[in-house]
C-alpha cells in the first residue's frame, strides 16, 4: 500500500492535533463523569452514580430534557428546511443580487449576540414594540410579561433560536448549490422535468445529498445544544426552568456548583441523545431524489 | 413533451414568471425581516447620547452623530497597552488559525474522501462525532493539556486548537467526495504525485468549500478573547479589550455601540470577498465527468 502511505502523511498533522486538543479531552471528561470532582480535590470514583443520580433522581434534568427535545423537534427541522429553502431560492437570482441577498440572511449569525433587540421587542412593560403594538390594536389591555411567563419563554426563546440559525448549514448549501454541474439541469430540461419543483427533486437534491448530510449534523448539534440564546432572553435560570435546557443544566453544575463529575455525565448523556438522532437523520435524508 | 428546447445563455430553464414573482416577494420579505439587527447597529453607531437612553427606544435615528467614533478613540488612547497590539494579537491569532486550518483540515479531508485505506472510516465517524460533544465539559481537560504542553497565556493555546476544529474537515470532505474520480485518475496517469493532486487539482476544484470555511473561522477567531488560556494584558484580544470598554456601563454606551458596529464591519467584508469569490469561481469550474 504505497497510496496509504501517502494518504497518512496528508492526514497526519491535522489528526495528530485533533486527538490532543479533542478526542483526548473528550475521552477525559467521559472518565470524569464516573468520579466526584469539584476541582479542588483529586477525583473519586462513584462509579454510575452521577448517571443514576441524573436520570432517576433529578426532576429538574427531567424538564431541561423535555425542552431541549421541544427545541430539536421544532427548531432543528424548520431552520434545517429554511437554510435550504433559502439558500435554493437565492441561488435563482443573479450574482450581485445573490451576494447582497446572502448578507441579508446570514446578518442575525454574522451580527454576534446582537439578539437584544428582541430583549427590546418582548420588553414586559407597554414600551416593548410587541406590547404596545398588541395594546394599541386592541388585542390585549394590560402588557404582558412575556419573558417572565412560562407561556410563552419557550416560545420566544424558539424564535429567536430560527432567526439566528441561517449560519453554518445555510452557507454551505450555497457553496454546495454553486458547484452542481450545470449541465445536468439543461439534460434534465431534455429528459422531461417540467417545473422547478421536479428539478429540485430529482437534479438538485440528489446533487447536494454530501452538503445536505452535513447540515443535518450541524443543525442536530446546535438545536440540541441551545443554551446561549435561552440564557440571554429569558435569565439563568429562567422562571420556574420554563427555559431550561440541558446545556443550561449542565453550565448550572459545571460552572457554578463545579460538580464536574455530574456535569460531565450530563454532557455524556445529551452526547449520546445527539448521535442516536443523527443516525435517524442520516437514514432519512439517503432516501431523498429516490 | 415540447419537441424543441430553447436554451438562452444565462437563463434557467422551467421557469414560470408568476412563480418567480412569488418567490421573490417571500423572499423579500423575510430578507427585511432578518436584515434588522445589521440596520439596527448601523443605526446605533451614530445615535447621540440622548437618543441612546431615549424610552421608548428608536429604531433609526434621527440626529447623526460621529461623537461615539471620537470617544472611542479618547479611550483607546488612554487604555495600558497600546491598542495597536490588541488589535495585532486579533489579526494575527485569526489569520494564522484560519489560514492553517484551511490548510490542514483540507489535506486530511482528501484522502477519507477519496482513498480508501485501513481506518478512514473509523477516523472520518470519530471526527463527526466530536462535533456532538458539548464543549462546556472540556474546558477543565483542556486546560490540564495546555498547561502540560506549557502553552498557558501564550497564541498557541488558541491558534493550534483551531488548526483541528472538526467543522473543516467535515465540510471539506462532503465536497471533496462531489469530485469525479476519472479526473484524479487522469492526473496520475500523467505522473502527478498525490500532494500535488491535492493542492492543484483538488483544491482549485473545492474553491466554493475552503472559502466557505474562511468565512466560519475567520468569525469564530476574530470574537474570541482568549478565553481560559490567555491572561497576560498585552497577548488579549480586541474583543477582550473593547468589552472591557463595554464594562464601563452606561457612561461607554456610545462608544459601545460604535464597537459593535467595528467588531461587525471586518467579518462582513471577509464575507462579501469570498462570497463573490464563491460565485465567480464556479462560473469558471470545469468539474464533469
Amino acid at each position: 500500500m504505497k497510496l496509504a502511505k501517502h494518504s497518512y502523511i496528508l492526514m497526519g498533522p491535522y489528526m495528530i492535533l485533533f486527538f490532543l486538543f479533542t478526542v483526548l479531552p473528550v475521552a477525559l471528561s467521559m472518565l470524569v463523569s464516573f468520579t466526584y470532582f469539584n476541582l479542588l480535590e483529586f477525583p473519586q470514583w462513584v462509579g454510575w452514580r452521577n448517571y443514576t443520580r441524573l436520570l432517576l433522581e433529578d426532576d429538574v434534568f427531567l424538564i431541561a430534557i423535555k425542552n431541549t427535545f421541544l427545541f430539536a423537534f421544532v427548531t432543528g427541522p424548520v431552520s434545517y428546511l429554511a437554510c435550504f429553502l433559502f439558500a435554493w431560492l437565492i441561488n435563482e437570482l443573479s450574482p450581485k443580487i445573490r451576494a447582497f441577498m446572502t448578507l441579508v440572511f446570514y446578518a442575525p449569525s454574522i451580527s454576534g449576540n446582537i439578539f437584544f433587540i428582541w430583549l427590546i421587542m418582548f420588553s414586559g412593560d407597554s414600551y416593548g414594540y410587541v406590547n404596545g403594538f398588541l395594546m394599541r390594536t386592541g388585542f390585549i389591555l394590560e402588557p404582558i410579561q412575556w419573558l417572565q411567563n412560562e407561556q410563552y419563554v419557550l416560545w420566544i426563546v424558539m424564535l429567536v433560536q430560527l432567526w439566528l440559525s441561517l449560519g453554518v448549514s445555510f452557507l454551505a448549501f450555497i457553496a454546495g448549490l454553486q458547484s452542481i454541474d450545470r449541465t445536468l439541469f439543461e439534460a434534465g430540461a431534455v429528459d422531461g422535468v417540467r417545473n422547478r419543483w421536479q428539478e429540485l427533486w430529482y437534479i438538485t437534491l440528489p446533487a447536494m445529498r454530501p452538503q445536505l448530510l452535513f447540515g443535518a449534523v450541524i443543525q442536530i448539534t446546535s438545536s440540541f445544544a441551545i443554551a446561549e440564546v435561552s440564557i440571554a432572553l429569558a435569565g439563568f435560570p429562567s422562571v420556574n426552568y420554563a427555559a431550561h435546557t440541558v446545556v443550561t443544566h449542565l453550565m448550572d453544575y459545571g460552572s457554578i456548583r463545579f460538580d464536574m463529575g455530574y456535569a460531565s455525565a450530563i454532557a455524556t448523556v445529551l452526547f449520546g441523545i445527539m448521535v442516536g438522532s443523527n443516525m435517524l437523520v442520516q437514514k432519512l435524508l439517503r432516501k431523498v431524489g429516490e | 413533451m415540447r419537441a424543441v428546447i430553447s436554451v438562452r445563455p444565462g437563463k434557467r430553464l422551467n421557469r414560470s414568471p408568476l412563480g418567480d414573482l412569488f418567490l421573490f416577494l417571500f423572499l423579500g420579505a423575510f430578507g427585511a425581516f432578518m436584515v434588522i439587527p445589521l440596520v439596527y447597529t448601523i443605526n446605533n453607531a451614530f445615535k447621540p447620547l440622548d437618543e441612546l437612553f431615549l424610552f421608548p427606544p428608536k429604531f433609526f435615528v434621527r440626529n447623526p452623530t460621529m461623537d461615539n467614533f471620537f470617544d472611542l478613540f479618547h479611550l483607546m488612547a488612554e487604555s495600558w497597552v497600546p491598542f495597536s497590539r490588541y488589535v495585532f494579537n486579533t489579526v494575527f491569532i485569526t489569520a494564522v488559525g484560519t489560514v492553517g486550518h484551511v490548510v490542514l483540515a483540507s489535506a486530511a479531508a482528501y484522502p477519507l474522501a477519496k482513498h480508501k485505506f485501513p481506518g478512514s472510516r473509523l477516523l472520518f465517524t470519530v471526527v463527526v462525532l466530536s462535533l456532538m460533544f458539548s464543549p462546556h465539559v472540556t474546558s477543565v481537560p483542556n486546560y490540564v493539556i495546555m498547561s502540560w504542553l506549557g502553552w498557558i497565556d501564550s497564541y498557541a493555546a488558541i491558534i493550534v486548537p483551531a488548526f483541528a476544529a472538526s467543522l473543516g474537515l467535515y465540510l471539506m470532505k462532503q465536497f471533496m467526495e462531489q469530485i469525479p474520480d476519472a479526473l484524479l485518475e487522469a492526473a496520475k496517469i500523467d505522473g502527478a504525485s498525490e500532494y500535488r493532486i491535492f493542492w492543484q487539482i483538488v483544491m482549485p476544484l473545492v474553491k466554493p468549500a475552503w472559502l466557505t470555511l474562511v468565512i466560519l473561522l475567520f468569525q469564530m477567531l476574530w470574537g474570541t478573547n482568549g478565553g481560559n488560556f490567555i491572561y497576560s494584558e498585552e497577548l488579549k484580544t480586541m474583543n477582550y479589550a473593547l468589552g472591557q470598554i463595554l464594562a464601563g456601563g452606561i457612561v461607554r454606551a456610545g462608544p459601545g455601540a460604535f464597537v459593535a458596529l467595528l467588531m461587525m464591519s471586518v467579518p462582513i467584508t471577509i464575507f462579501v470577498v469570498s462570497q463573490s469569490n464563491i460565485i465567480e469561481t464556479m462560473a469558471s469550474s470545469g468539474m464533469k465527468e
